[in-house]
């Protein structure tokens, strides 16, 4: 397992968070109770299979999403 | 194409603007209601575009968000072809979001100040001996890094060669730099304000103590009590039960105009959003200020304490004793101070370091058979003979026969405000040493600050004998003091007092305390920065500063009635909206949507204020 942290574009909107986190939980490979997405400082936080699901897949997703991805940080758990 | 939309809602939002002042313009200067009417209608189209992509982008992630609602009521005021009403609602509905993103931006700048005071850079030693620049992330454990004047400390670590002085405001509070020497520990995000240093990483990235502030800094600013996750299920429920009530208000009524406008003054906005400004301003407050608070759940139990306990040693007191008064019983007296100094060389306790400071150079013995007995002091072997120095429950479990003229001693002692320290040979008392604390400077003030507060019950527990604690009580003007407690004890009384209904903040040093810190509902450390006690605490009042604490208090109470002021205006105007809606003739899309942005607005600069709570003097 890998734990990574995506550092978002300012949000602002509440359903903002809500978009990402149903969008991050509905990817194969990622854990969903991981999942965290913190709306103050505009970050995505979750641990994921290397194995089954690439780091650069993942902040794809978020980006078609319509968020601009600044940063992403994994690390080996 | 979609990127690019998206990307330019700010200019859409404008050139929406321009559009309906230019449709005004015509239908009522120019009195032109064709040209008025394509312009409305070009303003609702790029304006709708954004959201709907927005909308749409949500609906596939199974999320019916705001803008599913705003794109369905625009399309349904295109339908009945009311263009003016479109234009004006994707336009405040744009123009509200820019600004909800600017003034959250202010809301959210005092902890981002914080965040960038996070080193960046690394010069890097190479194996042939030369420097070169890299990313603070790519810095390991064991690299050995320059550090130059005036740059930042990159991680932490353990100076190797140079001499400098350090700026450690950021870690500990402290503005006067700090001397920094050949094994001196340095600190990721401190300053070097003059000489140049050669370290040797210790701990890199989120393990330093910078890091870890940040972190829980930032974990708090987005952690969320149980009344907002309360809101954020609601919340998720309430959109799709917006939409189902158009859908039937439409059904029955056969009034598009009526539906589209429950769409828009439904959205819940200001209700989901009032929460977390409140609270990341609040907690960014607390950081340019010095005190951690981690977390809303903690804002709200600190804002509701009736009761703080008090560690004694090191939060009351400076926690550097000094010996007072000492008493010799035996004639020799350089070899009770040789025995007492070699057997308090072992310990770390304060009350051990006073006496060894006090009795200065003599000649030390080896110690064996060492027993430390937890709240008593140390039970060991020096030089053949059983020595025991610790406190009176100590002698008097041990049997240490004590003579008249000791137990006099003693209670003069005591009625000092001494913490005592005694130390027997072979089982028979032969020297009595007062240590005393001071009280620290201005606690007084900060106490009465506290009261007036409207923290009524304050505690001291100590383990120290009740003489010291009765007489720093009185002092303070402590409404209970308790002395004789083991950490155990301290635990025992605040879960006591929990039990009988009290909320309960405990403040200690959060190195023994840690139980206390724990079990309260409020743990409050006095850390240097660099302690467990920012783990263990919920509260970390950096650089020991005692003053801090009426501020964190009062700012936590200004934020809780923030909060509630926040829900209270978020459900008001949705009610006053809804009510309208029904009950008045006046209501349409275009007001409902003014509102709804207005009341955004007002919970976020409502929110704005806590950046600049001070404590009324």
């Amino acid at each position: 397992m890998q734990k990574a942290t995506i550092h978002l574009e300012t949000l602002t909107c509440p359903s903002c968070v809500m978009k990402i986190e149903n969008a991050a939980k509905a990817m194969e490979g990622i854990d969903k109770d991981s999942v965290q997405v913190m709306f103050n400082s505009s970050k995505l936080k979750f641990n994921f299979d290397d194995d089954r699901v690439k780091i650069n897949d993942i902040v794809d997703t978020i980006t078609k999403l319509g968020y601009e991805v600044k940063k992403s940080q994994v690390k080996a758990l | 194409m979609q990127r690019f939309i998206l990307s330019k809602k700010n200019q859409t939002a404008f050139i929406g603007a321009i559009l309906i002042v230019f449709g005004f313009i015509s239908r009522f200067a120019l009195r032109n209601e064709t040209i008025a009417t394509i312009a409305f209608a070009v303003a609702s189209v790029i304006g709708i575009a954004p959201i709907a992509i927005q909308a749409y982008q949500a609906l596939r992630v199974r999320v019916v968000s705001i803008d599913l609602l705003v794109t369905i009521a625009v399309i349904g005021a295109f339908l009945i072809q009311n263009f003016e009403e479109s234009a004006i609602v994707t336009f405040l509905f744009l123009f509200g979001a820019y600004l909800e993103q600017r003034t959250l931006n202010k809301t959210r700048s005092a902890i981002k100040e914080l965040t960038e005071m996070a080193p960046e850079s690394a010069l890097k030693q190479l194996e042939n001996g030369e420097f070169i620049e890299i990313d603070v992330d790519e810095v390991e454990v064991g690299d050995i890094l320059l550090v130059k004047t005036g740059a930042k400390v990159p991680v932490d670590g353990t100076v190797l060669t140079g001499e400098g002085h350090i700026n450690q405001a950021s870690i500990t509070g402290e503005p006067l730099p700090v001397g920094k020497h050949a094994d001196s520990a340095v600190f990721a995000g401190t300053i070097l304000e003059n000489g140049t240093l050669q370290i040797v990483a210790d701990r890199v990235g989120e393990d330093t103590t910078f890091g870890r502030i940040i972190e829980l800094v930032e974990e708090a600013q987005d952690s969320k009590s149980k009344a907002e996750r309360f809101i954020d299920r609601f919340a998720r429920w309430y959109t799709p039960a917006v939409l189902v009530l158009a859908t039937i208000v439409w059904f029955f009524s056969r009034d598009i105009e009526l539906a589209i406008t429950i769409l828009v003054l439904g959205c819940p906005g200001a209700l989901v959003i009032g929460v977390p400004v409140s609270n990341v301003a609040g907690i960014g407050n607390g950081a340019s200020h010095g005190i951690l608070l981690k977390g809303s759940e903690v804002i709200v139990d600190f804002s509701r304490v009736d009761t703080i306990v008090f560690d004694k040693t090191g939060t009351l007191t400076i926690g550097e004793p000094e010996v007072a008064d000492v008493q010799i019983y035996s004639a020799d007296v350089d070899t009770v101070k040789s025995y007492a100094a070699s057997i308090e060389n072992e310990s770390d306790h304060p009350l051990a370091k006073a006496v060894v400071k006090h009795i200065g150079a003599v000649q030390l013995f080896p110690v064996e058979k060492t027993n430390v007995i937890k709240g008593g002091g140390i039970v060991a072997e020096v030089d053949g003979h059983s020595v025991i120095v610790g406190n009176l429950t100590l002698m008097e479990r041990e049997g240490v026969h004590l003579s008249d003229r000791a137990r006099a001693d003693l209670s003069k002692f005591e009625a000092n405000g001494n913490s005592l320290v005694m130390a027997s040979v072979d089982g028979e008392l032969q020297a009595l040493i007062g240590i005393r604390d001071q009280v620290r400077p201005g606690i007084k003030d900060d106490l009465a600050k506290i009261k007036k507060l409207g923290v009524k019950n304050l505690v001291v527990l100590s383990g120290d004998n009740q003489g010291t604690v009765d007489r720093v009580a009185r002092e303070l003007g402590l409404s209970e003091a308790h002395g004789h407690m083991l950490p155990e004890d301290k635990a025992a009384y605040i879960q006591n007092l929990i039990n009988k209904g009290h909320i309960v903040a405990f403040v200690g040093d959060g190195v023994n305390d840690s139980p206390s810190l724990a079990l309260a509902h409020i743990g409050i450390a006095m850390g240097s920065g660099t302690d467990v006690a920012i783990e263990t605490s919920d509260v970390v009042l950096m650089n020991s500063d005692f003053s801090k604490l009426p501020h964190a208090l009062g700012l936590t109470k200004a934020t809780a009635r923030n909060m509630r002021q926040n829900i209270a205006i978020a459900v008001g105007v949705v009610l006053f909206l809804l009510a309208s809606v029904f009950f008045s003739d006046w209501m349409n899309m275009s007001i409902g949507m003014f509102v709804h942005e207005g009341s955004i607005l007002v919970v976020i600069l409502n929110g704005m204020r806590l950046l600049r709570y001070k404590l009324k003097p």
